[in-house]
């Protein structure tokens, strides 16, 4: 138990970093790979609460697909990659206020609704036959559901990247 | 290990991508930024399922998974021409809805 809360603070503390980075990089190309190290540290938490299933989803759709998209997408919106000025609104201050707020509340409400409330010792390690069982049974209409919006996504983006 | 230590990891990721969201003017940065909110609300889904000893958490992270997938092919789709018919893809310019 002392080593999940190592590995946990460990992987936070990296997470943490990567995101403020995201969020203040001058550089498309550093953020993208500075959100390469959150969506990874992601994965590592779900292995901490014993969901396996879904780090693996985790890494191979967005570790995989979703940084090449970004990449491509930084490639084929700018000319030049580096460093630029001026990635920033001029209401940014107003911006790191509302996000300070924000965080204030939320750590003050979940800090007051589970206060020291203990994720139980031995995590129910819940196999991906359940996970697939629970998929295909009670939620199968939104996973139908869901197949449609893929669709739809894949028709709109070709679309809309289409030249003519 | 307490819920809590996930849950504040949760909310501090969300509004480190809210920041990003309102600040940033490149319209890549702020589809990053969008995935970062995405991905402190799994934690929290995937955090909650193991808390109740349910598997719902997982399916839900999963679909949220599948729809930032989508989110991000139309959203890049969207930059893309944003970019073919003024380009640039500062988001400052982006305002003839303002008229």
């Amino acid at each position: 138990v002392v080593a999940q809360h190592i590995a946990f603070g460990i992987i936070a503390a990296l997470m943490v970093v990567g995101a403020l980075r995201v969020v203040t990089s001058n550089n498309v190309v550093h953020a993208a790979l500075w959100l390469v190290l959150v969506l990874a540290g992601a994965a590592a938490q779900y292995v901490l609460l014993a969901a396996e299933f879904v780090a693996v989803t985790q890494v191979l759709v967005y570790v995989g697909a979703v940084m090449v998209l970004f990449i491509f997408g930084t490639m084929l919106t700018r000319a030049q990659i580096g460093r630029e000025r001026d990635l920033n609104n001029k209401g940014w201050p107003l911006a790191l206020v509302v996000a300070l707020v924000l965080g204030g509340t939320l750590a003050y409400v979940l800090l007051d609704a589970f206060g020291d409330d203990e994720l139980p010792e031995e995590p129910a390690i819940q196999s991906v036959q359940n996970v697939s069982d629970s998929i295909f049974g009670p939620y199968l209409i939104p996973f139908w559901a869901l197949s449609f919006v893929l669709l739809a996504a894949m028709v709109g983006a070709i679309v809309l990247a289409r030249k003519d | 290990m307490l819920i809590n230590e996930f849950l504040l990891l949760g909310a501090l990721l969300f509004s480190i991508g809210v920041y990003g969201v309102l600040a940033r003017k490149n319209a890549v940065l702020v589809l990053m930024s969008i995935e970062l909110i995405l991905n402190a609300v799994n934690i929290n889904l995937v955090a909650f399922g193991a808390f109740w000893g349910t598997v719902s958490g997982q399916v839900f992270a999963l679909f949220v998974i599948a729809v930032a997938a989508a989110e991000v092919g139309v959203g890049l789709g969207i930059v893309l021409m944003i970019y073919r018919n003024r380009a640039t893809i500062d988001l400052e310019t982006a305002s003839l809805m303002k008229g």
